[in-house]
């Protein structure tokens, strides 16, 4: 898929089985999620005690991260830092060429996915093989999540049923789901045990203890971190509590704003590798921090709100948007709402400038996010951001899609709506000969596309009201 | 909260027309208008307002809109409430007005200006009280909660009051009635395909109510909606609320 956003689009949209898939999906999920929270007082309480820790994290960011290293140093867990993504792919590969590793099992990470770690790895030798049942699949049909909690959501069952019966040997062509979901566990089962290094994301890290929170439904996240003799956990630099007490109202918002679920199956907290004496467990923990372009999106005390995000999922679930057109036709690792505002801020307005501009405003991830990012906001400050250039952009590639006709039509426009003498005679002319610009005008053209255009009325409000006698002062 | 709204019913409110109203469904506006008049209030159109500055805020042009945005302040400058007959453009003023003149020595009187915004509907409701009696033949209509009405303006079910006081006419909501419409202002000529994917869904939601007409609030969205229903030659129709409200009370 290549061009932008609006480019790709139409892909997506004429394709019926994807529209359907999506739209089925993000339904059900959509209604789990409003069952989980039926008590607007008790959500909007939560809600804003999880919003209330984000904030508060993201404010200290650099003394809590200090500290986790810290901590995490004095748990035995060995702390690397990666500025950017070539520079964690080259920790990670350096970490496991050590240990001698060649086959390694990972859990989800979409950190993992902005390295493209597994191509990484492949072209050095080492096999990754994804063990989340969804990320397994995308890894059989050779494609990118198109979703960042459910990978596989574009996704039907016969589709995966063709996947399977084509990749693991001997099962045929099934529709069942317990036969299927039972072939793959079976598939993994011998991956599990012939790693030779496990890695995982994290969803939280705490400053104060060292401890590394995983949530997960399979059990795949606990095996592959606690199996194989290494493991190695990969995070974006804003995933951090300050405390254990910071992890119940989180650990609450999560799994219910993702799935509909109270609480995960799995709910894993890593503190330090094998002890002495311990029967299981990693001799070898490691953490990879990864910035990316993140120090800077924290530099703004605007966009800074970005980095609450807990990757629940929420806002793409909502998106009319995004269940529209589905995941990959965002072409960025972070889809939907929250995509549209972290991939420029990460990648640059000069590449992802498309993605602000993929929304209606229309608030529906706002009101569902559980850490309360002003997203509609931040999408409105980046849109401006991509036609302003400055002498220190907040954002890289600032300015990239300033257009001077655009500008100029702003301009236009600003002086007829602040002048009320030049709107009443704009006015007046549109209302009149408005009804006589053709069809193929710009802007004219894509709205009758699908619809009637409104006619101008001949007569505007002002002088209707002026006509009637209503107090005009 | 002004003077006016504490000890009850204010004697005079300023109307807010909207740019969209203005040029393409004055007769919404006006019937705004009359049925705060018949509810006993003057109602006062400054002659200096035009347009509340969205599309510019949303498209990235700041100073453009606080250009525009200011003109709207001052041209309202008593302490009357001021209605509006959109969620959309009442949002902007409320909710948007002070982010947009923060840090600047226009932020007060932004802050003020916001605190008089009224969306048309939650005032009939919420302020004025109002006890609708419907003269019409029975009907069945469905109605359309626009996104920045339900989520900047908190307006979600005044509207369906109104309707519900209504005898002869039956509500039938739909299971999308919160979902956007795919108007989004620019976003429309933006991004038409989706736009039109979106409208298409919505149309056809509301068909499946049997309704004859689909109400709303903002002329935005039916604008958008009435034009995909006409052009795909479909037999429902759509307007304003207040059309609707003013047609069934004479």
């Amino acid at each position: 898929m290549s061009g932008d956003f609006t480019q790709r689009a139409p892909g997506a949209l004429n394709d019926p089985t994807l529209r359907r898939n999506f739209r089925r999906a993000m339904d059900g999920l959509m209604t789990k999620r409003a069952a989980q929270f039926q008590d607007t007082a008790a959500w909007n309480a939560l809600r804003a005690r999880g919003a209330a820790v984000k904030a508060r994290v993201v404010s200290k960011l650099p003394e809590l991260l200090e500290q986790l290293e810290a901590n995490c140093t004095a748990n035995g867990i060995t702390v690397h830092w990666a500025e950017s993504t070539a520079e964690a792919n080259a920790i990670v590969l350096e970490i496991l060429q050590a240990a001698g590793a060649k086959k390694v099992i990972k859990g989800k990470s979409m950190v993992s996915e902005e390295m493209e770690l597994n191509h990484y790895l492949g072209d050095h030798g080492i096999k990754a093989v994804e063990s989340d049942l969804g990320e397994y699949i995308i890894q059989l049909a050779g494609e990118a999540p198109s979703h960042i909690v459910m990978p596989c959501i574009h996704k039907n069952k016969s589709e995966i049923a063709a996947l399977f019966a084509e990749h693991i040997d001997g099962l045929g062509y099934t529709e069942d789901v317990d036969t299927l979901t039972a072939a793959a566990r079976k598939a993994l089962r011998n991956e599990f045990a012939t790693a030779d290094a496990g890695i995982s994301g994290v969803n939280f890290a705490v400053a104060e203890t060292g401890t590394l929170v995983l949530v997960e439904n399979e059990g795949n996240g606990r095996l592959s971190t606690t199996l194989p003799p290494l493991h190695i956990a990969l995070m974006g630099i804003e995933k951090l509590a300050e405390t254990l007490e910071d992890i119940p109202p989180l650990l609450s918002l999560l799994p219910r704003s993702a799935t509909g679920q109270a609480i995960t199956t799995y709910v894993n907290m890593i503190s330090s590798p094998r002890k002495p004496g311990e029967k299981d467990g990693p001799e070898q923990v490691h953490l990879v921090l990864l910035d990316s372009g993140r120090s800077r999106v924290y530099a703004d005390e605007q966009l800074r709100d970005t980095l609450r995000c807990i990757r629940c999922g929420a806002c793409m679930n909502h998106c009319p948007v995004y269940s529209r057109v589905g995941g990959h036709t965002y072409k960025f690792v972070y889809p939907g709402p929250i995509g549209k505002i972290l991939t420029p801020q990460l990648e640059g307005l000069d590449c992802a400038g498309d993605q602000p501009h993929a929304s209606t405003l229309c608030n529906a991830c706002v009101e569902v996010c559980p850490v309360k990012i002003p997203i509609a906001d931040l999408l409105v400050r980046l849109r401006g951001e991509s036609v302003h250039s400055s002498d220190s952009p907040a954002v890289k590639g600032a300015g990239s899609r300033h257009n001077w006709r655009e500008a100029l039509v702003w301009r236009g426009w600003k002086f007829m709506y602040s002048h009320p003498l030049a709107y009443a005679a704009g006015a007046k002319v549109l209302s009149r000969l408005g009804n006589a610009i053709p069809d193929s005008a710009p802007m004219i053209r894509e709205w009758t596309s699908v619809r009637n255009r409104p006619k101008f009325a001949g007569k505007t409000l002002h002088e209707l009201v002026r006509e009637e006698g209503y107090d005009h002062e | 909260m002004t003077a006016h709204q504490s000890s009850g019913k204010p004697d005079t409110v300023y109307f807010f027309g909207t740019c969209i109203i203005d040029l393409f469904y004055p007769r919404a506006g006006l019937a705004g208008m009359e049925l705060l008049k018949r509810h006993g209030l003057r109602v006062v159109f400054p002659p200096g307002q035009s347009c509340c500055g969205q599309p510019a805020r949303n498209s990235g042009y700041l100073d453009e809109a606080r250009a525009v945005a200011l003109q709207q302040i001052d041209s309202f400058p008593q302490d009357w409430p001021i209605v509006v007959p959109s969620g959309s453009c009442a949002g902007m003023m409320k909710t948007h007005y002070p982010d947009l003149f923060e840090g600047r020595p226009e932020h007060a009187k932004a802050v003020a200006f916001s605190q008089r915004v009224h969306e048309l509907t939650d005032f009939l409701v919420t302020v004025l009280q109002v006890k609708l009696e419907d003269k019409g033949e029975p009907v069945k209509v469905t109605w359309h909660g626009s996104c920045h009405s339900m989520r900047e303006m908190g307006v979600v079910d005044q509207p369906k009051e109104l309707l519900r006081q209504l005898s002869n006419v039956t509500l039938i909501e739909n299971p999308r009635e919160k979902e956007c419409c795919g108007f989004g202002g620019t976003f429309a000529v933006r991004q038409p395909e989706i736009s039109a994917a979106m409208v298409g869904d919505k149309v056809a939601a509301l068909e499946e109510t049997g309704a004859s007409e689909v109400l709303s609030g903002d002329c935005g969205c039916l604008m958008n909606i009435t034009g995909a229903m006409d052009k795909a030659k479909k037999p429902m129709g759509g307007r304003h609320i207040a059309e609707f409200l003013l047609e069934r009370c004479k």
